[in-house]
């Protein structure tokens, strides 16, 4: 019966080619637009890290009190989104979760060892070696350094394999050592790609660009002095000049991460959480009751704002459009079934029944639904090309059409489509036979 | 011309009516409030930065490892830097407008004054900054040579001995227009900052629209430092007019003569840095127009369809008016005015639409309140659309000869 039907819609569609391609078109272009929007906004979207997206927290503590001067406030319900390095610290030494890591991003200059290449500049994360098992990054060769290295401010560095190749040719460099700032490093460990997008752990800046290539034990950086190359907030009294008046000071500039696998870990590191903070105001430095709080990488994401809103709105104009191209094929399809009401008469009167009729004009909107969403796929295709041309590179990043895009494309034109021909097919099955017999 | 007859067809066809009503009031409320975000990308976009932006070069300059004498070395790059033939002036800077980075301070008209009275961004530059950057100085005086020293990194706490803010600091910090010679606080370095000059404008390095900066677009101050730290800090070199891509390569060879234990990782005009900055906006604005022209065609060609339908469905009603003595026009302006009744309708309902959806938008996102007045352009835009849409099956309509009423059908 379907294929009979479908048939049908096929020489039904020849009957009346243009209004056939206006629909068509109309479908195509709404999908097309709204698909482009949806590609992007999906990305953004994306989470990172799903199969660990519950059990990997974001940690926050207020050190500078609801009373604050600092220039971040405004909304009560927000506070500093990044730690001082003495609360870093202290939670790195009471390692209250499974895993830990605190972080922050700093850089520096890179001397290859060909005299002939000049020096370059590097993105470094500064880190401890939990940072490598809980975001499970993908070796290509070695691994991480050690809980010992972390302890003793080891010259260690895991590199991209995108560096390796860079400096020496690519090649399995494990123990040779990379001179940055003049200090030498040796690589224990190369990253084979890893690009989680956005880059949850640290979204103060270029949230979808380019992460570091570099990554160096956090005690051995701060040894170094590698000032914070990301966001730095101060709260009025800066303190003692110096590196390490910065380090006693309550300015704001790592984040920390903590992996906490099952409820009762959660429940347990914020009462943890909530002692440690309460126990800093019985010291006399936190002039206030705890204030503390734990959210996991998807709310996180929410509460960073991690999609633009510019693409939120993007998001919101395509799909009205969408629904205009939808209100547009459903007069046009009411058109064209209206225009048909002889035939679709002639075929009640020799016995067809409504059901019959009623499938038979939804698959004809099926069909045109399905040819929409092909030329939508197309649309979406040469769309975003036209988004990677105009926009930055850090957003030209998110226009990559994945299967699971070109799934939703599809289902959505064939089921908006559907949706759309309902009424002009309920209209199609409510023609009276004899009437339309009569009529002629 | 007569209402009634047209209104009782139309109750014929009521969903036909309705679905085009319906589309015209989407389509008008997207394209007010997409035109209004338009208008003001495009406005954003081209705020001036007070800089002198087509002859300044921007080189980003980092040393390898953390030289002891980074004064001394930039004081002999900038002495370089400004010798070079086509130059006007150099400095140093910590950052350069439009560069999307850079550091804020709160400033006081008091000690220890709990909220700060304003906010400011901060650009380090010396005696020559004014003129690198090409500002325009229009109360006070430059800094002194004497007035200028070493900032070692963010964590060198000495405040600087005199500072020269923008003109909106000036009028924020003093409303009554004194700025020069006053004291203000910063708020985490102690004791009095003199300001000694104001300068027309400078904009703060942050571009982003409702972003970070946004609030303060235009508030900053130059503080009388040499920024020496293993950041990559930033050299301003003011070219002559039109020599902006000589000096810029000139300038870079000359750094690598000195030293070439040095990053340059990118020197670049601010004409250069104006693009790549407001890139998304602009590409914002393009995907914005090119949704609209195709919410228009599609809308416009639904309308083409429909209408076309509705003509051949009445072709011999057509004919019989004709018969009876109808002219030509008079079945165009049936047709016109029947679009004019369901378009009205659909612009009634857009405007509201387009009004309520600007304020949710308000609410949910950093948008502007819409004025009123780009609802009534899209208005009118939706009702020219429309007629424009119905001449062609109006025409059509109106060639249907009066001879047809006589054929059976």
């Amino acid at each position: 019966m379907f294929n009979y039907y479908f048939g049908l819609a096929i020489r039904s569609l020849k009957r009346n080619i243009v209004l056939t391609v206006l629909m068509i078109a109309a479908v195509g272009v709404g999908i097309g637009a709204s698909m482009t929007t949806l590609t992007v906004f999906r990305a953004m979207d994306n989470d990172p890290i799903p199969q660990k997206s519950r059990q990997l927290f974001a940690v926050q503590i207020d050190n500078w009190g609801p009373d604050t001067k600092s220039i971040v406030a405004g909304d009560k319900e927000r506070f500093q989104e990044q730690l001082s390095y003495i609360d870093a610290v202290a939670l790195m030494n009471a390692k209250a979760a499974h895993r830990q890591t605190a972080m922050y991003k700093t850089g520096a200059a890179l001397t290859p060892v060909n005299p002939q290449l000049l020096p370059f500049q590097v993105q470094i994360r500064a880190t401890y070696t939990d940072f490598f098992s809980m975001f499970q990054t993908p070796f290509l060769l070695g691994g991480p350094w050690s809980a010992d290295d972390d302890k003793n401010h080891a010259d260690v560095a895991v590199i991209t394999d995108k560096l390796n190749d860079k400096v020496f040719g690519g090649g399995n460099s494990i123990g040779k050592t990379i001179n940055l700032d003049n200090h030498e490093f040796r690589i224990v460990g190369i990253l084979s790609r890893w690009e989680p997008t956005p880059q949850f752990y640290d979204l103060n800046n270029n949230a979808y660009g380019e992460g570091a290539s570099v990554y160096l034990p956090f005690t051995r950086a701060i040894d170094g002095q590698m000032p914070s190359w990301g966001n730095n907030n101060c709260n009025g009294d800066i303190g003692q000049p110096g590196w390490e008046g910065r380090l006693r000071s309550e300015c704001v500039w790592m984040q920390f991460w903590a992996e906490l696998p099952t409820a009762a870990d959660v429940e347990n590191y914020r009462t943890f959480l909530n002692n440690y903070a309460t126990e800093q105001q019985h010291l006399g430095r936190f002039h206030w009751p705890a204030h503390t709080r734990i959210r996991d990488v998807r709310e996180w994401l929410v509460y960073q704002h991690a999609v633009s809103d510019e693409v939120r709105i993007l998001v919101l104009v395509s799909f009205s459009f969408l629904l205009v191209c939808l209100l547009n094929a459903m007069g046009l399809m009411l058109a064209k079934i209206m225009g048909r009401a002889g035939d679709i008469g002639v075929r009640r009167a020799l016995g067809a029944s409504r059901r019959a009729i009623f499938g038979q004009c939804l698959i004809e909107a099926g069909v045109v639904g399905l040819a929409g969403g092909l030329l939508g796929l197309a649309l979406t295709a040469l769309g975003l090309m036209g988004l990677r041309s105009l926009l930055s590179e850090e957003v030209g990043r998110l226009t990559h059409f994945s299967p699971a895009d070109i799934t939703i494309a599809i289902v959505l034109a064939v089921v908006a489509t559907t949706l759309a021909g309902l009424y002009p097919t309920w209209r199609a099955a409510q023609v009276q036979p004899a009437w339309q017999l009569k009529a002629q | 011309m007569e209402f009634r007859p047209i209104i009782s067809a139309m109750r014929r066809n009521k969903v036909g009516a309705i679905l085009i009503a319906v589309q015209m009031a989407i389509t008008l409320a997207i394209l007010c409030n997409a035109l209004f975000l338009i208008e003001q990308r495009v406005a954003w976009s081209q705020r001036p930065t007070g800089t002198d932006e087509a002859n300044v070069v921007v080189i980003e300059n980092q040393w390898v490892g953390n030289p002891p004498d980074l004064g001394a070395r930039m004081q002999g790059d900038l002495a370089a830097l400004r010798s070079l033939p086509g130059v006007q002036d150099a400095t140093s800077s910590n950052t350069y407008p439009l560069s999307g980075g850079g550091s804020t301070t709160g400033l006081s008209l008091q000690p220890d004054q709990k909220n700060a009275t304003a906010l400011g961004s901060i650009y380090f530059g010396d005696e020559h900054a004014i003129g690198a950057f090409g500002l325009k100085l229009i109360a006070g005086r430059n800094f002194n040579s004497d007035e200028v020293v070493d900032k070692v990194g963010y964590t060198d706490l000495k405040p600087p001995a005199a500072i020269i803010v923008t003109r909106a600091l000036a009028e924020k910090l003093f409303p009554n227009g004194n700025a020069v010679g006053q004291s203000i606080y910063e708020e985490s370095l102690k004791g009095q900052i003199p300001i000694v000059g104001v300068v027309d404008r400078m904009q703060v390095p942050w571009v982003g629209a409702g972003g970070w900066g946004s609030k303060f677009a235009e508030s900053s101050l130059i503080v009388p430092f040499h920024f020496l730290s293993s950041y990559p800090t930033y050299y301003i070199v003011h070219s002559q007019p039109g020599q902006a891509a000589t000096v810029m390569q000139a300038a870079q060879k000359k750094l690598f003569d000195i030293s070439r234990a040095r990053v340059i990782e990118k020197a670049l005009t601010l004409t250069t840095a104006r693009t790549e900055a407001y890139k998304d906006d602009k590409g914002l604005v393009v995907i914005l127009a090119v949704v609209c022209a195709s919410l228009l065609a599609v809308t416009s060609f639904g309308i083409v369809g429909l209408t076309s339908y509705w003509v051949a469905q009445r072709r011999r009603q057509i004919g019989i008016r004709r018969a009876l003595g109808a002219t030509r026009n008079a079945i165009i302006q049936y047709f016109q005015t029947e679009n004019l009744l369901i378009a009205g309708a659909g612009a009634l309902i857009g405007i509201a639409l387009a009004l309520s959806l600007n304020i949710w938008m308000v609410n949910i996102f950093a948008m502007q309140r819409l004025n009123t007045v780009y609802a009534l352009i899209g208005a009118i835009v939706v009702l020219v659309l429309g007629q424009a849409a119905v001449l062609w099956p109006a025409l059509r309509a109106a060639s249907i000869p009066p001879a047809l009423a006589t054929r059976a059908a």
